[in-house]
């Protein structure tokens, strides 16, 4: 599963960080790197943006970010 | 020292994650000496400033808050520039300190790992680390010296907890060679093109692990517990607009009050010139020219200072980035961030410290995006010019026989100027600005206490800056706009009395006496007689379409100081009020009398309504462009803007009066 279809405030872990080359490198470089553990906090209005703690901060991104964030629980 | 025994001057660079405590360290590092400029030809900001080391003045650079050295952001590439030593006029740092938030360890300790692939050798300075202590973590400093192979120093700037150990490591490190810890294992560059991101995560994982020690995993209640209400679904956008209603409400109401004090004190300022001086063309340039510019100015400080109170508290506060999370949806619709909320807003009161906010906006296309259409946003400076068209044209008359039709109009302006902004984000962001949008990642900070040094700080640099960037060429175009109307004197005996320039404060005297004969000599023929009322006359034929005659041509150009002047320069041309206070009553009546050669009204209420549209759409601003100019570092843009909403302006005004009267109106 990806990580928009993740219930709030389920903790997951990271299998695969997909999407494009520029999607992919920022989002590892924030600490979002295959065998991490996630969850998400909360989501926005609308259900868009989502704010995900990882690492220990909190990082919100939009669902086409997330969605290239493959996890599983 | 170099070769030849001289001194050479010591350059540290100051590298860190945002929302680290760089910007405290900086301040705290470098007191009040500092220096803020453009790096050439970009809009990334180069700080400076001067740190006490050892007895000697090293040179600080604070490079861009970062998250990486990659280099695929401008911000990136510059930073990375310096610590190389490629960026021109700035010398290569000799030494890094590198902030690293304790409290958010793993994250900024990546760019740290980057940061030793360059050779220089870099101090660790732990910042955030009594709010780490209080969560009743520990942090074992010297194993992490040990790990990363450099010096590791725990600082708090406010209680000046290890800046003397951080001065004396940089100073130990300074032209040693550095042991680089071993990050990258041998099949980083095998395994995808992520390798090295995952080896540098692994190597962080295990020093963190081995340094510090969690004794309880709740460390960001509070912040959770704030952030419960603050970006509620229902609650936290009440509080939003709240927060928003305020920001707005000062920058709109109550900077009016300083605002005013300002413009009274310039206008007696250029009275006592005129008095005190002996009457003549230099005494009006120093009154209505230099004097009028010079307020002018400085007339836009209180709403430049009290918005940056604002905007550096919600930035530091850490509400910044929930605003822009719960507003992101909405802003993303047109193409915009959720941080070009806030500017926006403030444009609706005066767009220039609203395209000054847009710093808050981290990608340039989307920053750029917002500046270019936050003039359409009603501004109070319009709010004259709407009143005055409204009080002559469509007062007392109302709709469904209750609401005002002033009202409704003045609505329709502030909807129409909304309505072609979010037009025009859509096609810029389809064609000029056009870009594989960039990943919104966006930090939320934990809440904090907003440091007040760096708060006042950052409003009196952004002031500062303001002064010194837009101020001198809004200065030279008031000048150069005061001579247009005032030369050349043709058939006028020297010039005596109160004459009001077009952007004088000081109020326009409708009558000008000549000295020598003591005849009369109506201002409205001096303006008539200069350069600007010939211009108005060469663009007539252009406005003629529009319904506008050649009168309202030279108010058009000269409200190009600024919109309200609109007002005070058809007073001066229709030769009412000499009494200011009575100008707008008399100047209604002056404008519904207006006949042109033949007879004809030369206002009609459909003539009204194609001016409010073109003073919602056209760029009648210079000082706007003086500070799109300043920050978007290049000509372009501001000629670009004054181009296309000129050119919006001319065929929205042209569609209203020509539509108006196909349809039977005027």
């Amino acid at each position: 599963m990806t990580l928009t279809e993740l219930p709030i405030g389920q903790n997951a872990h990271v299998i695969a960080v997909n999407g494009t080359d520029r999607i992919m490198q920022r989002l590892m470089e924030m600490g979002v790197v295959p065998g991490i553990g996630v969850k998400v906090v909360k989501k926005a209005p609308f259900g868009d943006p989502i704010e995900i703690r990882v690492r220990g901060y909190s990082l919100a991104m939009r669902r086409s970010e997330a969605s290239a964030i493959e996890v599983s629980y | 020292m170099d070769e030849n025994g001289h001194k050479k001057q010591v350059t540290i660079a100051l590298a860190g994650n945002p929302n680290a405590g760089k910007t405290t360290l900086f301040n705290s590092l470098t007191g009040l000496k500092q220096k803020v400029a453009n790096y050439p030809g970009v809009t990334v900001e180069r700080k400076e400033g001067a740190w006490l080391l050892n007895g000697t003045t090293a040179k600080l650079i604070d490079l861009p808050g970062l998250y990486s050295l990659d280099a695929t952001s401008l911000d990136e590439q510059i930073a990375s520039g310096i610590i190389r030593g490629d960026q021109p006029g700035v010398p290569k740092p000799d030494a890094i300190v590198a902030v690293v938030d304790a409290t958010n360890l793993e994250r900024n300790l990546y760019l740290v790992t980057q940061l030793f692939e360059f050779g220089v050798p870099v101090v660790v300075a732990l910042t955030m680390i009594d709010a780490f202590e209080r969560q009743k973590h520990e942090i074992d400093v010297e194993m992490l010296a040990v790990l990363l192979k450099s010096p590791v120093v725990a600082v708090n700037a406010k209680t000046g907890r290890g800046m003397r150990e951080l001065a004396e490591s940089v100073r130990n490190v300074m032209g040693t060679q550095p042991a680089m810890p071993h990050i990258l294992d041998e099949d980083a560059n095998e395994s995808g093109p992520n390798g090295k991101i995952f080896s540098r995560y692994k190597f962080i994982s295990d020093a963190v692990q081995e340094s510090v020690w969690h004794s309880d995993q709740k460390q960001h209640l509070i912040s959770e517990k704030i952030d419960k209400v603050l970006t509620h679904k229902v609650f936290g956008l009440v509080i939003l607009v709240g927060i928003l209603l305020l920001v707005f409400q000062t920058i709109f109401s109550w900077a009016s009050l300083p605002m005013d004090l300002l413009e009274m004190g310039f206008g007696a300022a250029a009275d006592f010139v005129r008095t005190q001086l002996p009457p003549g063309i230099l005494t009006d340039l120093l009154a209505d020219g230099i004097l009028a510019g010079v307020g002018g100015v400085v007339v836009f400080l209180p709403q430049i200072l009290l918005l940056f109170l604002f905007i550096s508290l919600l930035e530091d506060s850490g509400y910044m980035s929930r605003a822009a999370f719960l507003l992101d949806k909405l802003m993303s619709g047109v193409g915009l961030h959720g941080k070009a909320f806030l500017p926006l807003i403030s444009s609706f009161a005066c767009a220039i410290p609203g395209i000054m906010a847009t710093r808050t906006i981290e990608s340039q296309r989307d920053r750029f995006a917002t500046i270019m259409i936050a003039p359409f946003m009603s501004c109070s400076a319009r709010l004259p010019v709407y009143t005055l068209m409204i009080a002559t044209f469509f007062a007392r008359q109302t709709v469904f026989g209750f609401i005002s039709l002033g009202a409704v109009l003045m609505l329709a302006m502030y909807a129409l100027g909304i309505a072609v902004s979010i037009v025009v984000a859509f096609i810029l962001k389809r064609t000029l600005l056009k870009a594989p949008p960039p990943p919104f990642l966006m930090e939320m900070p934990p809440y904090r206490m907003p440091n007040l040094r760096t708060v006042i700080q950052n409003m009196f640099t952004r002031a500062w800056l303001f002064l010194k960037r837009a101020g001198t060429v809004i200065l030279a175009i008031s000048i150069i706009l005061w001579a247009l109307m005032y030369v050349p004197r043709t058939g006028a005996p020297p010039y005596e009395g109160g004459g009001a320039g077009p952007v004088s404060y000081a109020g326009a005297d409708g009558v000008v006496l000549s000295a020598s004969t003591g005849e009369t000599l109506p201002e409205s023929q001096q303006l008539k007689n200069s350069f600007a009322g010939k211009l108005g006359h060469a663009i007539e034929p252009v406005i003629q379409p529009l319904g506008f005659d050649w009168k309202i041509g030279v108010a058009l150009i000269a409200s190009f100081a600024a919109r309200e002047v609109l007002v005070s320069t058809l007073s001066i041309i229709y030769s009412v009020g000499k009494d200011e206070n009575e100008e707008s009553e008399t100047l209604i009546g002056a404008v519904r009398d207006a006949k042109t050669d033949d007879g004809r009204p030369v206002w009609t209420p459909l003539t009204a309504l194609s001016l409010m549209v073109f003073f919602v759409l056209a760029m009648q601003c210079m000082s706007t462009l003086a500070v799109v100019r300043r920050e978007t570092n290049s000509w372009r843009w501001p000629i670009f803007m004054f181009a296309y909403m000129t050119a919006i302006a001319y065929i929205g005004a042209l569609i209203t009066y020509q539509g108006g009267k196909v349809l039977g109106f005027g």
